[in-house]
C-alpha cells in the first residue's frame, strides 16, 4: 500500500507538490508527464555540470527519474519536490560519473598553496585581467574554466559546483552529500585553491 | 660581498622576522591559519576575534592579499559561469528523452 504522509507543520507551498506526488502514485499519466517536463531542464543542466559528458548526463537524468518514481510514495513534503529531486539528481550523476571514470583527475595536493621555510605564503599575483563575466563569455576562456573544474577530483568538484556554481549554502551541501559542514568547508577551500592554480596560466594569457 | 648578496640577506631576514611575528604575536595568525579562515571570512561567518586577526594579517601580508584577490576572482568566475548558463538555458529536453523516461516508468509499473 502506497503512503503519502503529510507531516505536521509542513510548508503550505509544498501542498501542491504533495498533491502531484499523490496523483503520480495513483498512476495518473498526465501528472507523470507534467512532473518530468517541469523538472527535466534544470536536472539536465545540473547533471551536465557534474558529469561533463552530455550523454552521461542524460543517462543520469533518466536514472534520477527512475529513482524518484520509486521513492515518490515516501515523499512527505518536508522539502519542496525540487529540493528533493536535486539530491536524487546529484546522487545519480555522481554514481554515473563514478562508473564512467571519464576524466583524468589532477593531483589536488600538488595544487595547494605553498609556503616557504618561515611559514610565509609563496604567491605569484595574478595580473589585472578581464572581468569574470568577460572571461566566461569568451569561448576559449570559458572552455579553459570548464576544463579546469573538470580536472578536479570528484569529491572536490562536486562541492565546488554545489557551493559556488549552484549557490547552495554549506549546511545544504553537507546534508546533500551526508558529510559534516566543516568537511564541506575544508574541501571547498581546497577545491577553490586548486582551481585558482589551474586558472593561473589562463589568467596570464589574458594579458599577453 | 656584492650588493645583490646583501639584498638577499636583508630579504631573508625580513621573511624570518615576518614568519616569527605571524607565528608568535598573540594578535597575529600565520598564512596557513589564514587559509583555514578564508571560507568563513568570505561567507561573513568568521567570529569577531578571528575576523580581527584575519584582517590584520591581510593588512600585513602582501602575498596573502594577492592570494585572496585571485581566490575571490576564481569564485567569481565560477559564479559568472552559472549566470551565463542561465542567460542561455539549454534547449528544451528532447522529446525522445522525456518519452524514454515515461516509458521506463510504465514498464517499471507493469513489472510490479
Amino acid at each position: 500500500m502506497e503512503r503519502i504522509g503529510i507531516i505536521q507543520g509542513h510548508n503550505a507551498r509544498h501542498c501542491a507538490d504533495i498533491e502531484l506526488a499523490k496523483r503520480i502514485c495513483a498512476g495518473d499519466q498526465a501528472s507523470e508527464a507534467q512532473f518530468v517536463k517541469e523538472h527535466i531542464a534544470w536536472m539536465r543542466k545540473l547533471a551536465r555540470q557534474l558529469v561533463i559528458n552530455a550523454t552521461c548526463a542524460d543517462d543520469a537524468v533518466q536514472d534520477a527519474f527512475a529513482n524518484a518514481f520509486r521513492a515518490l510514495p515516501k515523499y512527505e513534503g518536508r522539502s519542496s519536490l525540487k529540493t528533493w529531486l536535486h539530491r536524487i539528481t546529484v546522487n545519480a550523476a555522481l554514481m554515473k560519473r563514478r562508473k564512467s571514470r571519464q576524466l583524468r583527475e589532477c593531483d589536488i595536493d600538488a595544487l595547494m598553496p605553498e609556503y616557504d621555510r618561515y611559514g610565509l605564503r609563496v604567491e605569484t599575483p595574478w595580473p589585472a585581467t578581464e572581468t569574470p563575466e568577460d572571461i566566461v563569455t569568451r569561448r576559449e576562456l570559458r572552455q579553459a574554466v570548464i576544463a579546469g573544474i573538470a580536472r578536479l577530483p570528484e569529491n572536490y568538484r562536486n562541492i565546488l559546483h554545489l557551493r559556488d556554481i549552484e549557490g547552495l549554502d554549506t549546511a545544504t551541501v553537507a546534508a546533500q552529500l551526508s558529510i559534516s559542514e566543516s568537511n564541506v568547508k575544508v574541501r571547498l577551500h581546497r577545491a577553490r585553491s586548486a582551481l585558482k592554480k589551474l586558472l593561473e596560466s589562463t589568467a596570464q594569457e589574458l594579458v599577453s | 660581498m656584492n650588493v645583490t648578496f646583501w639584498k638577499r640577506v636583508a630579504a631573508e631576514a625580513t621573511r624570518l622576522w615576518e614568519g616569527a611575528l605571524f607565528k608568535f604575536h598573540p594578535r597575529m595568525i600565520t598564512c596557513r591559519e589564514f587559509d583555514s579562515f578564508v571560507v568563513d571570512y568570505l561567507d561573513d561567518k568568521l567570529p569577531i576575534a578571528q575576523r580581527r586577526k584575519f584582517e590584520l594579517h591581510l593588512k600585513t601580508c602582501e602575498s596573502c592579499r594577492d592570494y585572496l584577490t585571485a581566490y575571490e576572482k576564481t569564485v567569481e568566475i565560477g559564479q559568472a559561469l552559472l549566470i551565463s548558463e542561465s542567460d542561455n538555458p539549454p534547449a528544451d529536453a528532447p522529446e525522445d528523452l522525456v518519452k524514454a523516461i515515461l516509458d521506463a516508468r510504465r514498464s517499471a509499473q507493469g513489472s510490479n
